[in-house]
């Protein structure tokens, strides 16, 4: 990204010609007050805020346990049962908050390994070349190929439905873009005097991909990174929904609609509850990386900082 | 150009080789395809172990792999090993259900693409006017819907409309579960009618899906087409606006977008198969559910193949496309 030009990531300067006011501020600080302003991320974040309270804190707060089947089957709305019960009895609003949790925990994880793996497989292949190079990008071909949806449902049904099982499955095929864009990214910037001037004082490889070409990559890990979350919890859904995903007695937003998507004509709620929270869920992640992508360059946005 | 098609497709053996070695390898680690033979009354040792040497399980992994590919590269398949089936073929099951999907994404994708197109299009020319707003969060809403929800709800409201057709003392027009067997009869009418019926809703339930990514593809590249130097050109010679859009912005904004579909087939497999589940259409998807539930390890090894392979061809037909379309990108 290197907004602004000539930053140092180790080092961050003030960067005098964003802002004539006298006042300095960091590279991080700028990035920030951008976001800040970005109205639609504000709204955005306070969305995914409430839903991680509903998920993690709702449990503790919501008269009816998840499990908790003891309530009449397919009662209507209520101030009892704000969102009606399920056909085994079960309260929607409180088995809502679980598949919330379920659903972010597996998106979260899977956005944070594809992430690492992406960004140490792409760092690598761009700054060492080469052999590397080849070998790593030829990996990433040929996980592109074999289709997601299919290999994931085949090591849940060999090994287990757990949530973290399919966690783990999406995030083995979730790393793929940010590894390319990294690898981009790295391609560049290993030719700029910084990178050069480190190797000349002797830095390791290592340090020089995570002290010196990582934070100049920040922004975009961090938008890729954001928008993995929310594919992630559209491809958790869609595996729940086709059963080869997770599996009861864990239980996820996808499978919440695919246990009661049947009812759509009689009992609307029952799909419209666990629909809103998916969707608002997806769309408030997409909003937070736009706004993130227009903060961390804000030269792609004609919207002034 | 012949020799860059050439050198791809000799790359892409040994990918699909080794990726065919992993899906192999993969499929024989999730399960024993005999794990439910144990639980049938009078099923003896001796029975499951004949099994196992007929399945040839006994044999090392990379030894059955071996068997695999030379069976699968001289045409035989295999056969379907799930209990209470017949013992289907796989080469048939895997090409029939490739043509029901087919049939279903290839009218899908084609009208997606013409109504992003032109929705694309009409967004960049009037940039930021209420239709572009409009456009845009369309868009960004489909692409935020699980696609799931959009079949599911597609499907409902087309039972409603035959609802209201019937208390109107009509048929029920619109088809939500599965293809009708057999072919259509009657006068052309008729046949165009029942046709219209049964593709309708999955087709629009697919369409909705696309249609975002090509609007805002055609959009991107029609803004970045509108703002370069040979436009602006075309401008200043007095050429009228609605030339400068079609003959001269239009046709380049056309290239990016003709090989988006290649690209994106794995994503336009992924909806299909969500879709023809909602729709219970016997195709690609309802053969891997199938074959995934029941374990079977043939029918998923030939529908791993074929789809890899499509993927690959997909992936090469987007460049070939491109290169063919925009002469500046030399192939070679």
């Amino acid at each position: 990204m290197a907004s602004g030009g000539g930053v140092v990531a180790s080092a961050p300067q003030p960067d005098s010609h964003e802002f004539d006011a006298a006042k300095t501020r960091t590279q991080g600080q700028l990035v920030l007050r951008r976001f800040l302003r970005h109205r639609l991320a504000m709204v955005s974040l306070g969305v995914f805020v409430f839903l991680i309270l509903f998920a993690f804190l709702g449990p503790f707060v919501w008269t009816y346990d998840y499990e908790d089947v003891s309530s009449k089957s397919y009662l209507p709305m209520s101030g009892e049962h704000p969102l009606g019960t399920t056909q085994v009895g079960k309260d929607m609003l409180a088995l809502l908050m679980r598949g919330t949790g379920y659903s972010l925990q597996i998106a979260l994880i899977v956005a944070a390994l594809a992430t690492a793996i992406g960004v140490t497989f792409g760092a690598l292949a761009g700054y060492l070349r080469g052999i590397v190079d080849t070998a790593l990008m030829r990996l990433v071909d040929l996980l592109l190929i074999i289709p997601q949806i299919a290999v994931a449902a085949i090591v849940v049904k060999g090994f287990s439905g757990s949530w973290y099982v399919v966690a783990l499955v999406l995030a083995a095929f979730a790393w793929m873009q940010i590894a390319r864009i990294t690898r981009g990214e790295t391609l560049s910037l290993s030719e700029r005097e910084f990178v050069e001037a480190a190797r000349a004082c002797g830095a390791s490889t290592p340090r020089i991909i995570f002290k010196h070409l990582v934070p100049n990559m920040i922004g975009s890990i961090t938008v890729n990174a954001t928008l993995a979350i929310a594919a992630a919890v559209l491809t958790e859904a869609a595996l729940s929904f086709l059963g080869l995903g997770v599996q009861p007695p864990d239980t996820s937003l996808g499978v919440i609609v695919l246990e009661n998507y049947g009812q759509f004509l009689n009992r609307p709620w029952l799909f419209w509850g666990p629909f809103i929270v998916l969707v608002s869920l997806s769309l408030a992640v997409n909003f937070i990386g736009d706004g993130l992508r227009d903060a961390f360059d804000p030269r792609q946005t004609k919207v002034r900082a | 150009m012949i020799r860059y098609i050439i050198r791809r497709l000799l790359i892409s053996i040994p990918i699909l080789l080794i990726g065919s070695f992993a899906c192999y390898y993969l499929v024989s680690k999730a399960g024993n395809p005999l794990a439910d033979m144990r639980f049938r009354p009078g099923v003896t040792e001796a029975d499951i172990k004949a099994a196992e040497i007929s399945l040839g399980l006994d044999k090392p992994i990379p030894l059955r792999y071996w068997d695999w590919l030379t069976d699968f590269l001289t045409g035989d398949w295999g056969q379907s090993i799930a209990l209470g089936q017949a013992k289907t073929a796989v080469f048939p099951a895997v090409t029939d259900a490739l043509w029901t999907t087919g049939r279903l994404v290839i009218g899908a994708e084609l009208l997606a693409l013409t109504l992003g197109v032109s929705v694309g299009v009409l967004a960049a020319v009037r940039q930021y006017s209420i239709f572009d707003y409009l456009a845009t969060s369309t868009a960004f809403l489909m692409f935020s819907m699980p696609i799931f929800c959009v079949a599911v709800i597609v499907k409902n409201y087309g039972i409603q409309f035959n609802n209201v057709l019937e208390s109107m003392g009509l048929d029920r027009w619109l088809t939500t579960a599965g293809p009708r067997p057999g072919g259509f009869s009657g006068s052309f009418g008729e046949v165009i009618f029942k046709y219209t019926g049964t593709f309708l809703l999955p087709t629009v339930a697919l369409m909705l899906i696309s249609f975002a990514a090509y609007s805002r593809f055609e959009r991107a590249s029609m803004l970045e087409i509108l703002h370069s130097d040979f436009v602006r050109t075309a401008r200043a010679k007095g050429i009228s606006q609605s030339r400068v859009i079609f003959k001269h912005a239009f046709r380049n904004a056309l290239i990016p977008v003709s090989t988006l579909f290649s690209l994106n087939f794995g994503a336009v497999l992924s909806g299909a198969i969500i879709t023809e589940t909602v729709f219970g259409w016997s195709g690609m998807g309802t053969l891997l559910v199938n074959s995934v539930r029941q374990f079977d390890p043939p029918m998923l090894m030939g529908w791993l193949a074929v789809t890899a392979t499509l993927v690959v061809l997909f992936n090469l037909l987007a460049d070939v496309v491109y290169g063919f379309l925009d002469p500046r990108i030399r192939l070679g």
